[in-house]
Parts: C-alpha cells; structure tokens; sequence
C-alpha cells in the first residue's frame, strides 16, 4: 500500500463535557482507508465509532471537542479546515450516512426534492434533468414505484424506506469517501443486499472509498476488505478481514467474534462479553481500557501502549495477545 | 371508520366463546393511506378540473392480516423493508386506527376505541411499544431517567423511592450503566438509546410488549442481555411478545412462531424453527438464502430480480410477490393465492405442496 490513502485519520482524541464530567469519548484513534477499499470499524454499543464519524465530518456536538489529531482528505486536514473549507468538500467530496434516518431528512420536504437538491448542489445536474435522476436514484435504492413515491414526505415512508432515501442522498454526488453510520441496520437481508452492492459498485467505478460501521460482523465479514476493531473509544486491533477472522489477536476481538450468534442452538448457549465498558468519565482509566474485563491482563498491561502506526497490515494494541 | 354492519356480524360469529382465548386476536386488519401529492384542497383543485375519476390511489400497507397471540407466547414478525410491519403493529398498539378489521386484547375489542382516546384508556397500561427509532422516539428533553420514569408514574402510579428503584431495575437488567441515567438522548449512543426505549416498556411489565426492531441497533453482546431478559420475564410474568426484526437468526433463537409478510399480506406463518429450516414460500426462501453468515463463502447467489410490485392500489388478482418470484407462473396473475393451512404452517403460494423439503 503505497498510495496515498483517500482518508486517514491520525492520533484523533474527543472529549466531551457533561454535568458528570469528562467524557474521554475518543483517544489516539488512527486508521486509513485506500481508494475503492471498504473498512469496517465494528465494536460494542458505545465505543466511539459515531463520534469517529461525526469529528471526521465536523458535526460533534456541540459539547465535543477535538483534543488532538488530524484527518487528511487528500491534502486536506478537515480538523484543521476553515468551516467554508469543510463545507465545501461535506455532501460531494465525502458523504455521511446517519445511523439515525427519519431524524436525517428534512421532515417537511418530499423526498424526491431532497434528492434533487443534492444533485443540484453537489452533482452539478442540470435543474430539467433533477426530479427524474432523484427517481432513478430511488428505484437504485431499491423503492418500489419510484416515480410516485418521489412525492412522499419521510413520515410516510417506513424507517428502511428513510434509511434509503438516506443513502441515496449521500451517494447522489457520487463522494470519493463515503461513512457508512449502520446504513443496513433498518434493512431486511434481501434490501441489505442490494444496498451493499450498490456501494460496492460505486467502489469500484469510480474508486469510492467508504468506511463501513457496523456491529453486524457476518456482514462486515463479508463486505469489508479491513477490519478496525474499537473498544471504549481506543482502536485495539487493526486487520484484513480473513486474516481477522482466522486469527484474532486482541483478547476483545476474540470475545467479539466468540459472542456473534452464527450457530447458536438456543438463547442459554449465547454468551455476552462479561464486564461493560468502563465509565469514560473516570480519571484512573487504565491505559489498556479493556484490562478491567480482560482475562489475559498481566503487570505490563497498566503502562502506556505504544501507538499504532496509521497504514498497518496487522496491529494489535496489547501486550499479551492471542497467537 | 368504515365497518360495514355486515362485517360486525361476521366479527360477533368469529368470537364465538373459543375454551381459551388468545390474548391478542387479530382479525381481517387493513389500513391504507392516500398517496401523497393526491389530498390536500390543491390536489382536490386539480382534479375538479380535469373531472376525471375520483378514485384516490391508495397505499394498501397492510391488507387483511388476520393472527392471534396467546399468553405468555413470542411471535415473530419479519419481511421486507416497506412491507407493512410498523403500520400493523402501530394499528395493534392504538396509535393509528385501522381502515377496517378486528383488533381484541383480552377479549376486549380495543379497534372501537378510537386511538385519539386510547392513550388515557386503562388498558394502556397492559400493552406496550419499543418504537422502531428508538432513540428519536424519546423526547428529547428527558434524561433517560425521566423517559423511563415517565410511563411507571402514568401508568403503574409509581413515586418517590419506589419509582427510582424501579427505574434503576430496569436499566440494570437492560444492560443501561446507572451512570448514563443523568443524560439527555443526544448525550447517548444509537445502542445506548435503544435500550433506553426497550427499559421504559419493559418496566412497565405489560402483558404484551410490541417491539418493533429492538435490537437492531445493539451489538451482540448487548442483544444477548436483552433476549435473555424478554425470556425471563416471559417465564416469569407469562408476558407475551410480537418482536418484529429483520435479524433472522435472532427470531429463530427467541421466537416460538413467525409471521411472514409481503407487500401487506401474511405469505407464510408457523412454527419459527420450522419456517426457518424448510421454507415453504419462495420468498421466504429468498429471505433465508440472502442472510449473511459469519463463517459463509462471499455474497449469498440468490438475488431478487425483477420488478417488485408497486404497494399503491395492487391487483387484487395477482400474487403480490409476481415478477419476482423465481417460480411464478400465467396463474400467479390470475388469481391471488390465499393463505392455506398445511399441516402447522400457514401459506399462501399456488404451490406450496410442491416445495421440495
Ligand atoms: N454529546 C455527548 N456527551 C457525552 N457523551 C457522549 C456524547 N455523545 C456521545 N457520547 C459518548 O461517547 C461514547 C461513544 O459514543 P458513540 O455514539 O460513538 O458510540 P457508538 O460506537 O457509535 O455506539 P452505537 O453502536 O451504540 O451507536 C458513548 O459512551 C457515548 O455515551
Ligand atoms: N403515514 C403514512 N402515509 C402514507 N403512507 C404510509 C404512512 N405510513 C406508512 N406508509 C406506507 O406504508 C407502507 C408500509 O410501511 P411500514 O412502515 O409499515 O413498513 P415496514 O414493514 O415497517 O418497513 P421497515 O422494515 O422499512 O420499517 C410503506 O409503503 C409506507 O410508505
Ligand atoms: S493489554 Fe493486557 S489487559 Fe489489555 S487486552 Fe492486552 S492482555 Fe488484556
Ligand atoms: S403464487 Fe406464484 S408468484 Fe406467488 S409466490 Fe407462489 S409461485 Fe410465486
Ligand atoms: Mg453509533
Ligand atoms: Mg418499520
């Protein structure tokens, strides 16, 4: 991997302030994603993947905060970017897609315009030529009866129908990078499966890269070229997919991949990962964030890990892996 | 409304005294809505003037849906995206009111109340929802703690003390951390809400709880705690469940009976095990087949090609899942299969009995 990748993100840290204190929600994330590659970032309920999302997009809440880091979109650092700098790349050059749909859309606007403003702002598509491409985006999407759902408003629409206008919005202008917040999660396999082609076709015209958030690790396993795997808002292992799989080495990957129900008889014999995420307000965080649940915690494992590099094969932040 | 007289009687022969009703008994259920760009007095305008037929396209959601639910049973609802689970289930919880059928709770025939007056009615109490958006569904001025108190102070009279434990059970045993009860549903995770949204119904301990996608937004290790606890309270309370999901291995696990739905209709119902390992309609052969698996070989083959058919005014003549369906044949499009009964399963296809095991 020798080109310069169509998005990195360096030593990325987020705080947030609430009435308990400090959320160290993020800290030296780092990860880089390749033209027409797919990265999944997959990890439990909490760990940091859409506050990942919302600092690259420049979205945080308003209580968050960039405590340190970058990410370059080409020669861009969209933490470091003035707001019109940012706005200017945001919806055509990089596109989000929100894991919560209905509260997305513009809620008093059919979707068919709001496709067809995107195309006008961001794909320059002639105004005639607008409404019918917002319907051929529809019917990619896989809406049935495009051409007079276009007029519905998103309260008439079901939620997976809202997650596709959704999709179809962010990939209107077609984006050299694409951040896929849980785009499937609303979605039944058959429709899943036509959505993820649709991205996966996109990757490969025109070289699309996309970052793909999931808990869902069947699909991950499936749809994704590398896998980052984060945990109470550290990246703690960093893999091609296969070899992620076949050979886990951060004790979590290994209890994340041991808890997915592929085989499961019934409901007794599946098994959660034992302890929760710690409180990310604390100020006596471990540095191993995981070492409180971890069974292979040794003496070395409460010093400083040492970081990762951005563009690895196979990094693992631990100091007792598996092998 | 617009329950004919002729449809009450049929209603009153239905409910003739069964040994042990079924909790829930849901009876020829329809609801449609107008198309949008169609209402409204510009729409109303248009149309005068060109005077031309005064028929509203409708979106047929869900067309005769006729179950039942018994006490302390888990159904599962699934099918694709559009096809009408939410409409149903928000015409089962009272949030809308139905264009015609039967919805009755205990006996008690709640499709007469209209859903306006059903939120104060006392039976509010012994059916609950986890919405679909469940974080967007909390208000957004609630901590987590005043939304799951909320509904326990409403509905079950709870204050003081007792309300706090209560509120704390719930989120303990959703695996909500005590520590995010002080915060507001933007302070929160898309997994973190969900459970939010599923401790405020379970609290509540109804005798049915409706959940639409409850956990499609948690990761495993949280659906684990989540599934265990429905099935707790299930032995425990007898509580009942309609869990609509799109993760069909989760309705396998947890379910005792699954309903399939296709553009509006029931295709095919029965034991979860059963419809899962031996599909008898071809889409939910289609369904089962496209299912990611963590240790399967690349994109499932199986693709859906064809046209799906439009859910704006159907052919009542034609099989709604024509032109997709790899076996259809001339008399899919003449005549509209009915749902059959065949040994446990229900199913509606010309060629059920066909279906090679
Ligand atoms: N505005 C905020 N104030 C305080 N804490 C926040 C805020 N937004 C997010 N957090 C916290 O930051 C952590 C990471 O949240 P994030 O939304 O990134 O999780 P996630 O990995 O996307 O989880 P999920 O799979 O549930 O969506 C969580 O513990 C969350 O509670
Ligand atoms: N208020 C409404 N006005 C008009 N049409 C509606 C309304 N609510 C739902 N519909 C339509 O009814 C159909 C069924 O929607 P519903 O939300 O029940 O689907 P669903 O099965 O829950 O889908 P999903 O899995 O995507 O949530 C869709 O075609 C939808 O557009
Ligand atoms: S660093 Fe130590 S405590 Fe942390 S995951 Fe590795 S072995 Fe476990
Ligand atoms: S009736 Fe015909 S079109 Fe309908 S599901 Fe059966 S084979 Fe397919
Ligand atoms: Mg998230
Ligand atoms: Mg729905």
């Amino acid at each position: 991997m020798t080109a310069a990748p169509a998005l990195l993100v360096e030593d990325l840290s987020v705080a947030f302030r609430t009435r308990g204190g400090v959320v160290q929600a993020l800290e030296h994330v780092s990860f880089a994603v390749q033209k027409g590659e797919t990265l999944a970032i997959v990890g439990e309920s909490g760990s940091g993947k859409s506050v990942t999302a919302y600092a690259v997009m420049g979205i945080l809440d308003p209580a968050g905060r960039v405590t340190a880091g970058r990410a370059m979109l080409g020669g861009l650092d969209l933490l470091a970017a003035s707001a019109d700098q940012v706005a200017a790349v945001r919806g055509r050059e990089i596109a989000m897609i929100f894991q919560n749909p209905r509260t997305a859309l513009n809620p008093i606007r059919t979707v068919g315009k709001q496709i067809a403003d995107v195309l006008l702002r961001h794909a320059n598509v002639p105004r005639r030529e607008a409404p019918g491409r917002a319907v051929d985006l529809l019917r990619a999407v896989g809406i049935t009866d495009p051409a007079r759902r276009a007029d519905a408003y998103p309260f008439e629409m079901s939620g997976g129908m809202c997650q596709r206008v959704m999709i179809a919005i962010a990939l209107a202008a077609r984006p050299s990078v694409l951040i896929a917040d849980e785009p499937t999660t609303g979605l039944d396999v058959t429709t899943q499966a036509v959505i993820m082609d649709l991205i996966g076709d996109l990757a490969r015209d025109i070289g699309m890269a996309t970052i793909f958030i999931t808990h869902d690790l069947a699909l991950a396993a499936q749809r994704a070229d590398r896998i980052v795997v984060m945990h109470a808002g550290h990246v703690v292992e960093t893999a091609p997919t296969a070899e992620l799989f076949a050979r886990p080495r951060h004790p979590y990957t290994a209890e994340l991949i041991a808890a997915t129900p592929d085989a499961a008889a019934n409901l007794s014999e599946l098994a959660s990962i034992p302890g929760a995420l710690p409180d990310l307000r604390r100020s006596d965080l471990p540095p191993c964030r995981y070492a409180e649940r971890c069974p292979r915690r040794q003496t070395d494992c409460d010093v400083a890990l040492p970081a990762a590099p951005a563009i690895p094969e196979h990094v693992v932040a631990c100091w007792n892996p598996l092998s | 409304m617009t329950r004919t007289l002729d449809s009450m009687s049929s209603a009153i022969v239905h409910a003739a005294p069964p040994p042990d009703p079924p909790l829930l008994d849901v009876a020829e259920l329809k609801k449609r809505f107008p198309v949008s760009g169609t209402i409204g007095p510009l729409a109303r305008l248009r149309r005068r003037m060109k005077g031309g037929p005064v028929h509203l396209p409708m979106v047929h959601a869900v067309d005769d849906v006729s179950f039942t639910i018994r006490k302390g049973e888990t159904v599962g609802l699934v099918g694709e995206s559009g096809c009408g689970k939410s409409t149903l289930v928000r015409v089962l919880t009272r949030l809308l009111d139905p264009t015609d059928g039967i919805v009755r709770l205990g006996g008690r025939e709640l499709s007469l109340t209209p859903a306006k007056r059903f939120a104060r009615d006392p039976d509010r109490g012994r059916i609950q929802m986890v919405f679909q958006d469940a974080g967007d569904s909390i208000n957004p001025r609630f901590t987590a703690f005043a939304a799951i108190a909320d509904p326990l102070r409403r509905l079950r009279g709870l204050s003081g003390a007792a309300l706090t434990a209560k509120v704390e059970q719930a989120a303990d045993q959703c695996g909500l951390p005590r520590a995010l009860l002080s915060r507001f549903p933007h302070q929160l995770s898309g997994g973190q809400r969900a459970r939010v949204g599923i401790a405020r119904a379970v609290a509540v301990e109804p005798a049915l709880l409706v959940l639409d996608e409850p956990t499609a937004a948690l990761d495993v290790s949280v659906q684990v705690v989540i599934l265990q606890l429905l099935e707790r309270l299930k032995t425990e309370l007898g509580m009942s469940y309609l869990f609509v999901s799109h993760d069909l291995g989760v309705v396998r696990l947890l379910c005792d009976r699954v309903l399939v739905m296709y553009l509006g209709k029931i295709v095919e119902a029965g034991p979860a095990q059963e419809v899962f390992s031996r599909p008898l309609h071809p889409y939910t052969r289609a369904l089962v087949d496209a299912a990611p698996r963590l240790h399967g070989h690349g994109p499932a083959a199986v693709r859906l090609d064809g046209e799906p058919r439009s859910p704006i005014d159907p052919d009542p003549d034609v099989c709604r899942f024509y032109g997709r369906c790899p076996r259809g044949v001339d008399r899919c499009r003449t005549a509209m299969p009915d749902l059959r009964r065949l040994g446990d399963r229900e199913v509606a296809c010309h060629f059920a009995e066909e279906t090679p095991a």
